[in-house]
């Protein structure tokens, strides 16, 4: 048993839970500390990473309790990848945080470490019920960092993302009680094992389960009909916030791959593949959806998180896609579109401060004190984000639209996910060209400060490492995938075949 | 005993719904708090309802399932935090905003 497992839980949360302690400390030692406790989580997770790509899955049970009986973590190659992309965003947005942000309330590093517990732990516990508790834990987490700081817009936009997890949280319980009613047990690798064993009879209420989960995960993933939450809650964030929050759309839409490709996955008999159908449609009618959203956004921030929908209905398609290349592309778009649009809402910021009053509204301001340098680093990001060569965004697309066989299906992806693109491009030119090119004044803003501006190039640099690093970790998503659609390993594990 | 059991639920969960879409902050977290009662309910009768069995395996043919009552305890304690954080939300969006209603805006008539 590797102890390895469990430290990306111990070290947020005791930092986190020394930061409440200190809350009286002053500002540098606090800062100090959480950027101490994020930036370690790197080298742990490119260690995980590098364990984890033996392709031997490893457990951690928890007070030595074997499966099935205990709480187990698990580490795969997705939840090695998902932790190391969680810790280099967090290690930047909080960097950006350190310059100012984190002034607003004296709690902000203590919150922001429990949300990186929350955050780790979804992605590494093995136990259905535990995933509940971790959600909660960064659900909690996030509504206090998102109403950091006071506001109007902020409480308006803070209540409908607060009641809606509230429901959704009530659901998620009905479903795994449910489906702990009908299988007697809450591990998820001993719920495929029988769920693919299960009565016949069970099916449809076991498909209720299912659904129900799916419900949960697409209202934190932002799917469909169930993400009208997000760009009121993302645009009135605060930009490190913003950024970090990146990562928890992506949440939901891991919970989503973990529970259908694990518990109804290529075992369970008549269930597996039984989300398929719905994912396929709402995946392109998101994407449609959120491009039409940004068209019609009247400020950067609201423009940017319609992009951070369009990357969820790009992803879902990967995902429903339900074939190995289609997952693989799917899990390379995740890596990419994080990073990516956690540094454009870091550039927002940078540039809201540099237009005085009018802020990220798309109208015209008085000019920006260094348009060259935010103009340069926003042409990229965008050009990333809108799939064009050479940056990550486009090896994505590309890799998706290939992942597709031939017929009426791949016409469909084809079509939405490039005038999808066409979208996208014109959106961001509009707003990219009203902000540097029709400047209505001077400029009054102070240039832009140094740390902030390299965790956002930070970020942004990202985009080209993943072009510059493509192969091994195309490699790498390729052999996730098949990880993933292996079901007879993580079986194997309730046999103790689990390092 | 299951019967009214079901039926009961059906009727806290509906009065839930109907509550959360009242729209306005106190009848949206009762219908909150009704809905996580049902669902604590909900999560205990998937151990099965019984009485007069022990709760411990192998002193007799029937047990309770301990394990639901332990899933209850957790999910009361998180639904009892979630709920004090709501109403000090609405507190403040009450202060903030000089509304009750949930969108932070009276609705256009």
């Amino acid at each position: 048993m590797n102890h390895a497992l469990i430290l990306p839980l111990l070290l947020p949360l005791f930092m986190g839970a020394l930061l409440l302690f200190a809350h009286r400390a002053n500002k540098s030692t606090k800062r100090l500390l959480s950027l101490a406790a994020t930036w370690t989580l790197v080298p742990i997770a490119i260690w995980l990473v590098l364990l984890a790509d033996d392709g031997q899955l490893r457990i951690y049970a928890l007070g030595s309790w074997q499966p099935p009986f205990g709480i187990i973590l698990m580490l795969d190659r997705l939840s090695a990848l998902m932790l190391l992309v969680t810790a280099v965003l967090a290690g930047f947005a909080a960097l950006y945080a350190c310059r100012g942000d984190d002034e607003r309330g004296p709690n902000f590093h203590a919150l922001y470490q429990f949300q990186l517990l929350g955050i780790n732990g979804a992605f590494l516990t093995g136990d259905l019920f535990n995933l509940f508790v971790f959600f909660e834990i960064l659900l909690i987490s996030s509504y206090a960092l998102l109403l950091h700081g006071h506001g109007q817009r902020r409480v308006r936009s803070g209540m409908h993302y607060v009641v809606l997890n509230l429901l959704g949280s009530s659901l998620f319980l009905i479903g795994v009680s449910m489906l702990y009613g009908l299988l007697g047990t809450l591990s998820m690798v001993d719920m495929a094992a029988r769920v693919s064993a299960a009565d016949p009879a069970d099916a449809p209420l076991l498909a209720a389960a299912g659904y129900l989960l799916l419900v949960v995960f697409a209202l934190k993933g932002a799917i469909l009909p169930l993400y009208f939450w997000l760009p009121r809650a993302y645009a009135s964030a605060t930009a490190p916030v913003a950024a970090l929050f990146a990562i928890m759309t992506k949440v939901g839409l891991y919970a989503i791959i973990r529970v259908f490709t694990l518990v109804f996955g290529s075992e369970a008999g008549e269930l597996s593949g039984m989300v398929d159908l719905w994912l396929w449609p709402l995946a392109l009618l998101t994407l449609g959806a959120a491009v039409i959203g940004a068209l019609a956004a009247r400020s950067l921030q609201v423009l940017l998180a319609y992009l951070v929908v369009v990357s969820v209905g790009t992803l879902l398609a990967g995902i429903a896609l339900g074939s190995e290349a289609g997952l693989a592309a799917a899990l390379y778009y995740l890596v990419h579109s994080t990073l990516v649009a956690g540094g454009l809402f870091l550039l927002a910021d940078l540039i809201a401060r540099q237009r005085g009053d009018l802020g990220t509204d798309l109208i015209s301001a008085p000019a920006l004190r260094q348009p060259l340098l935010l103009g340069t680093l926003f042409f990229m990001g965008a050009i990333s984000v809108a799939g064009l060569p050479p940056f990550s965004g486009f090896l994505g697309k590309v890799m998706l639209l290939r992942a597709i066989e031939l017929g009426a299906d791949a016409i469909a992806l084809w079509a939405v996910v490039l005038v999808g693109g066409l979208g996208m491009l014109i959106s961001l030119s509009r707003a990219g060209s009203l902000v540097f090119w029709r400047p209505s004044a001077e400029a009054v803003g102070q240039p832009a400060d140094a740390i902030r501006v390299l965790a956002t190039v930070g970020l942004l640099l990202g985009s080209v490492m993943l072009v510059v690093a493509a192969g091994p970790l195309q490699a790498f998503v390729q052999a996730t995938a098949a990880q993933l659609l292996d079901v007879a390993p993580y079986l194997q594990i309730l046999q103790g075949g689990a390092a | 005993m299951e019967a009214l059991f079901a039926i009961t639920l059906g009727i806290m969960t509906a009065s839930g719904v109907y509550l959360l879409l009242r729209a306005r902050i106190f009848p949206v977290v009762m219908g909150l708090t009704l809905i996580s009662y049902a669902v604590n309910l909900f999560i205990f009768s998937m151990g099965r309802l019984a009485t007069g069995v022990p709760a411990v395996i192998g002193k007799s043919a029937e047990y309770g399932d301990p394990l639901p009552q332990a899933l209850v305890l957790t999910a009361i304690v998180i639904g009892f935090a979630m709920t004090a954080f709501v109403v000090v939300l609405a507190l403040r969006s009450i202060g903030e905003l000089r509304t009750d209603h949930v969108d932070g805006e009276e609705p256009r008539k």
